[in-house]
């Protein structure tokens, strides 16, 4: 039975970590060599906690799938970070990036975490600039600015158009200096494969080395998962190849509650589909809504090029609908109503999926050049692959999926319903509600690698009593057999035709259609009966060339694969008992006359928590969501 | 459109390779090189055959996996771009197309066109970065970066790590991959502290690994897909005399990089 105790400290919002950090207990250092451990995955918040925890002293392990610790997908963030340093003299404080977090995940969210995140955020600046993190700066030398979806003051810290990659390679920067220390042992290309759990405490994983494919059992005093967000269960998102739910979905099979994981965000600024061979969408930074402009044609039928329709013939429909925060609003907002345009008929581009993203306006107000030192790699990005000239010519965009908000739950001190199991960054709930605002995913991840997790994992280890367990430990040996007979599954059946990714692309289109930007009963139900059936052809079907013990490609996806395909239920069964649109999980029942989301605060404020059971419908439990500091409003950015 | 493609197998770092000829048809302009090779791919497994081992992830240029060699150019025709970001529209139809893995002696095959990368990490591991721990940086504005020189060093940090540049190499060197996170880290005053025994560090780690010098024939610029620029060799070069004119002395390592195994 699993109980969900958020762990929150007592007292005033502003003195919670404080008093946190003070009454928790320290390792000393001595002790601190002796304990061991592991981390999966290398992003943002996987490199900083192994880089700060080998600091501190501990022995590390750290995984990743990757070649190498450096290419985690926190590589590809874009737009920037936040932080709440009020250099511009904006009005910006801690108490305002902590409101418009909490407000943009539309107050599904714990107040205390995200009150320490904005507390932490300027903290985060400081270390990524010591660490030599070139930000953008001014001509006097100071930091530079921009701000970013969904808020009204300039908050947003970046590197050009690579904020993620100079972030991530300061991180990257800091584990190699631990490495070169010995205090963390660097296993690339080796994938989690299961937890091991011994009396109710993770004690250490499973994994497979991607070259040899040598299974073997690794045990620690604690196991921190890091492994990132599972949008590409939807097959098309804008997410690396790689990423996927494997660590967090059998940490989940081992007792780990996951939490709220129908909600996932669909940015609505990535490069529309054109064809069935796609791989991936691509997104173009959200940055670019400062100051594009989108629009569609007032008549659908209207079939002329964008630039010979004159202004008064184009709808400039978020502007029309939210003039207050016009082409700004956050992303759930934005990605609804371009879905919505197009659904209606006014489209542009193959299929009608598409609207216009323009810049013509800024750059007859500004110039080029200043459109193009702001964007020119962008721009460049959207002319290798569509073959268009967006300074030329308006972009076409469209929503696609991007970032999961629900993961495995964890408490204030960041550790799952499994004690010694720690997640961080994406792969956790915590921080962003039902909604994540833009370049605060960079900020949760650094916030809990760097700063957060070193603290609170001190505390479990100085408190708890870990009996020293081997590597051939029964539990290890019963979680070296499960992934054995898993691997084995998939590898049998010869004559068989279907390839995995068939598999994928026919999930992801019932997730696409019934658990994507909206959802209803009828559609949920619909692919609750779907995905079961899918899956079973998948074991029937599904074929993977090769042996397991070698380098093989296409068996590590079909793992992966497997588990999305179990995974999909849980997202249906959460999004259909969630009776309220909130944030990015938009039901079609629940909604205003002229279409805006209705929450439901009497029924709803809660974090859905779903624990797994056997061969059974996974079993509810609920963390209510008490906001003793800010009072829930309906979230009009009207 | 249609393609001949001549493809690099191996089975293993120890087995012998050779080329293999495909055919790719039903081509869409539209599609990237590597979807290209997913569709090759997805018929080899339907058919039961051992899909063409490639390595990608992000696939919108900015991770450093992809890494093939496209008619003898690492990332294939175009410049100042990876491979995942190269486009079937950029070839003429019905041509045929050989494709190779990096190579480089550091860089030892692990299977068709997949390669070991780790020598570069362990080069970074022996002094690209800056000491410091977490907590306790002063405030970010504490030191004044003038947007010039920021934007230099971020020319410099630019750098995705995919080893085009020692591919592109007769003599495979990684002086341009060194250069680049000397040059990021000697520009910015968080880095100065450690400069002169960074860029010895890392030479020697270089060489250890078994990277070749620099001929100054630039073919590492001509296929960097972030543009970075030979200049921050002549900067190395600067920065590895400066650190010799003030005698700095690295232990000599013999005993192989520890903290890492596959």
């Amino acid at each position: 039975m699993i109980m969900l105790d958020p762990n929150v400290p007592a007292g005033p919002l502003e003195m919670k970590w404080d008093r946190r950090r003070f009454s928790g207990h320290l390792v000393s250092p001595a002790n601190k060599r002796r304990i061991k451990i592991i981390v999966v995955g290398t992003g943002l918040a996987g490199a900083s906690a192994a880089s700060t925890l080998g600091q501190l002293g501990y022995q590390v392990e750290c995984f990743c799938f990757h070649d190498s610790p450096r290419r985690a997908h926190s590589i590809a963030a874009q737009g920037g970070i936040n932080a709440a340093k009020n250099y511009q003299d904006d009005g910006d404080s801690v108490a305002r990036l902590f409101y418009d977090t909490i407000k943009g995940g539309d107050f599904r969210s714990r107040e205390a975490n995200v009150y320490r995140l904005a507390q932490i955020s300027t903290q985060i600046i400081d270390q990524c600039v010591a660490l030599g993190v070139p930000f953008a700066r001014e001509y006097g030398g100071q930091l530079a600015n921009r701000s970013f979806g969904g808020v009204q003051v300039s908050r947003t810290f970046y590197c050009r158009g690579q904020t993620g990659q100079q972030l991530l390679l300061g991180a990257y920067s800091a584990l190699c200096w631990q490495i070169e220390r010995g205090q963390v042992t660097m296993r690339p290309r080796t994938e989690m494969l299961d937890v091991i759990v011994v009396d109710g405490h993770a004690r250490g994983i499973v994994v497979r080395d991607l070259v040899t494919g040598r299974l073997s059992a690794h045990t620690a005093h604690a196991v921190v998962l890091a492994t990132g967000g599972y949008s590409n269960v939807y097959y098309l998102s804008t997410n690396a190849s790689g990423c996927n739910v494997t660590a967090t979905y059998r940490a989940w099979k081992q007792g780990a509650a996951f939490a709220n994981p129908s909600f996932t965000q669909i940015h609505p600024t990535a490069i529309p589909p054109v064809g069935a061979h796609q791989a991936k969408l691509t997104l173009m930074s959200e940055s670019l809504r400062n100051d594009g402009r989108l629009w569609v044609p007032v008549s659908p039928s209207d079939r002329r090029p964008p630039n010979e329709i004159p202004p008064s013939e184009r709808d400039y429909f978020l502007e029309r609908r939210y003039p207050r925060f016009g082409n700004l609003v956050p992303r759930d907002v934005a990605s609804r109503a371009v879905k919505a345009i197009c659904d209606e008929g006014y489209g542009v581009g193959p299929g009608g999926q598409g609207v216009y993203l323009d810049f013509s306006d800024v750059i007859w107000q500004q110039g080029i050049d200043v459109v193009r030192e702001r964007y020119g790699n962008l721009f460049e990005m959207y002319e290798r692959i569509t073959g268009e000239n967006a300074y030329e010519v308006p972009m076409r965009i469209y929503p696609a999926p991007h970032y999961t908000m629900g993961g495995l739950w964890v408490d204030y001190n960041l550790m799952s319903t499994i004690p010694g199991l720690f997640v961080v960054g994406e792969a956790n709930f915590a921080d962003h509600g039902a909604n994540r605002l833009g370049a605060s995913s960079l900020m949760q991840g650094l916030a809990d690698g760097y700063f957060i997790l070193p603290y609170t994992i001190g505390h479990y280890l100085a408190t708890v009593d870990s009996p020293p367990i081997t590597e051939d430990h029964s539990a290890s040996r019963a979680a070296l057999e499960r992934v054995e007979a898993r691997l084995k599954k998939l590898l049998q059946g010869k004559g068989r035709q279907r390839t995995a990714s068939s598999f994928h692309r026919a999930l992801g289109k019932i997730l696409w259609d019934h658990c994507g930007m909206s959802r209803c009963a009828a559609g949920l139900r619909g692919a609750l009966e779907a995905i079961p059936s899918l899956r079973e052809e998948f074991w029937r079907d599904v074929v993977v060339p090769g042996s397991g013990e070698a380098f093989n490609q296409e068996l590590e996806y079909a793992g992966r694969v497997a588990d999305f395909l179990e995974f999909a239920e849980l997202m249906c069964h959460d999004a259909l008992h969630r009776e309220e649109s909130c944030g990015a999980h938009f039901r079609e029942e629940y909604q205003t006359e002229e279409g805006e989301p209705r929450r439901d605060d009497e029924r709803f404020a809660y974090v859905a928590a779903w624990e797994y059971r056997e061969g059974e419908t996974p079993v509810l439990h609920k963390e209510p969501l008490n906001f003793e500091f800010v009072q829930p409003t309906t979230r009009s950015y009207q | 459109m249609k393609f001949t493609l001549r493809i690099w197998r191996q089975g293993g770092p120890n087995e012998r390779g050779g080329f293999v000829t495909y055919l790719a048809d039903e081509v869409s302009p539209d599609m990237s090189f590597l979807e290209m090779l997913d569709a090759l791919n997805q018929r080899l497994i339907a058919a039961g055959e051992e899909p063409v081992a490639f390595e990608h992830d992000c696939r919108e240029g900015i991770c450093g996996s992809c890494s093939l060699v496209i008619d003898g150019v690492p990332h294939g025709p175009d410049r100042g771009v990876t491979t995942c970001q190269l486009y079937m529209r950029r070839f003429a139809d019905e041509k045929t197309i050989t494709i190779e893995p990096w190579r480089a002696k550091a860089f030892p095959i692990i299977k068709d066109l997949v390669v070991d990368r780790r020598a570069l990490d362990r080069i970074m591991q022996a002094g690209g970065y800056i000491s410091v721990n977490t907590g306790g940086a002063v405030d970010g504005n504490t030191l004044l970066i003038g947007k010039d020189e920021a934007e230099t060093a971020m020319d410099a940090a630019s750098c995705i790590g995919c080893g085009a540049c020692v591919a592109a190499c007769k003599n495979a060197s990684a002086m341009l991959f060194v250069a680049a996170k000397v040059s990021h880290l000697a520009m910015l005053p968080q880095g100065k502290p450690e400069r002169t025994r960074r860029v010895m560090a890392m030479v020697q780690a270089m060489e250890r690994e078994g990277f070749g010098s620099c001929g100054n024939q630039y073919e590492c610029e001509a296929v960097c897909p972030k543009h970075v620029s030979v200049r921050f060799i002549a900067m190395l070069n600067r920065e590895y005399l400066r650190s010799g004119i003030l005698g700095t002395k690295i232990p000599a390592r013999s005993d192989p990089p520890h903290g890492e195994s596959y």
